[in-house]
């Protein structure tokens, strides 16, 4: 399965990216510039984490007018595999690809730590190596992770089972004092109604290594290869 | 010419910087404080006519992001 990574102006984490795919049997990686205009050959897109254009304006909105994501746009369209990280979740929000919005912190804290997610649905596309209800242990690092839907745009996440990981104690729970960063309902991973777009706001590229603390994030990268 | 986009937090959204400055401001003892929100303006200088269907596209698609954010638009002579 062929992967590419791409990177704009500001991505930091298109290598790490790239280095946990690379270590997946059967996976490879490329990273693909943002002023490229075809996917062609590629079996999955990465938007990854970082500062893409220094976060000017907000972050992702200046990303989301790269040359490649009119190319990222129709592969999604054509139910292409497209996963967004951290920057690249607000990327996907911010082009439409994934609803709702990330806002600043409700702390207004920078905030770079280990959390625990739950994983909410295991029958999809991005969770399907892990179990309902299995916490896994993944770095957050953000500044703006709050995840804002309106009333109507959370009814049909929750009716449609979009809602893929949600911030949790240890135990599981779902609870306000595990919420990093204000998000509505605990979100920190969503995807689109199709089932073929996923972002989240932790990293499992940097928890695919035991040096790094925790190998929970390979879960997810093992998922898009079954 | 200039044209002025005003753009603020929809008050459905948590804006904890307003909500800290609001806060900020009731400690210097500054009377009938409500809600404080806290957004940007954007000026844009501009030559030639003025197209304001674009410039409204414009704040709509690039400047802000009307999920969270509502905006305004001034044109100054």
């Amino acid at each position: 399965m062929k992967f590419a990574v791409v990177r704009f102006p500001g991505s930091n984490c298109d290598q790490d990216c790239v280095l946990a795919i690379n270590s997946l049997p059967s996976a490879s990686a490329e990273i693909v510039w943002h002023k490229d205009e075809s996917l062609a050959g590629y079996d999955a897109v990465v938007l990854p984490g970082g500062f893409s254009y220094g976060d000017y304006l907000r972050c992702g909105a200046i990303a989301r007018f790269s040359p490649i994501m009119t190319a990222v746009k129709a592969f999604a369209a054509k139910g292409g595999t497209v996963v967004g990280i951290c920057n690249g979740f607000q990327i996907l929000c911010e082009s439409g690809l994934l609803p709702g919005a990330l806002i600043r912190n409700r702390g207004l804290h920078f905030i770079c730590r280990h959390v625990g997610v739950r994983v909410e649905v295991w029958n999809s596309r991005f969770t399907s190596a892990a179990c309902t209800g299995q916490v896994l242990n993944l770095p957050i690092a953000h500044g703006e992770g709050c995840y804002y839907a309106d009333h109507a745009t959370l009814a049909n996440l929750r009716a449609n089972d979009q809602v893929l990981l949600r911030y949790c104690d240890t135990q599981g729970r779902i609870q306000a004092d595990a919420n990093p960063n204000g998000s509505l309902e605990n979100i920190a991973g969503i995807r689109n109604e199709a089932g073929n777009v996923f972002g989240l706001m932790p990293h499992p590229e940097r928890a695919c290594d035991p040096l790094l603390g925790s190998t929970d994030g390979r879960a997810l990268f093992e998922s898009l290869l079954s | 010419m200039k044209a002025l986009v005003t753009i603020l937090p929809k008050p459905s959204v948590l804006d904890p910087a307003g909500a800290a400055a609001a806060e900020a401001m009731k400690h210097l003892g500054v009377e009938g404080v409500g809600r404080v929100r806290i957004g940007k303006i954007i000026e844009i200088e501009l030559s030639g006519s003025v197209d304001e269907a674009r410039l409204h596209s414009v704040a709509t698609d690039l400047l802000s992001n009307p999920v969270v954010e509502d905006y305004t638009l001034h044109i100054q002579a």
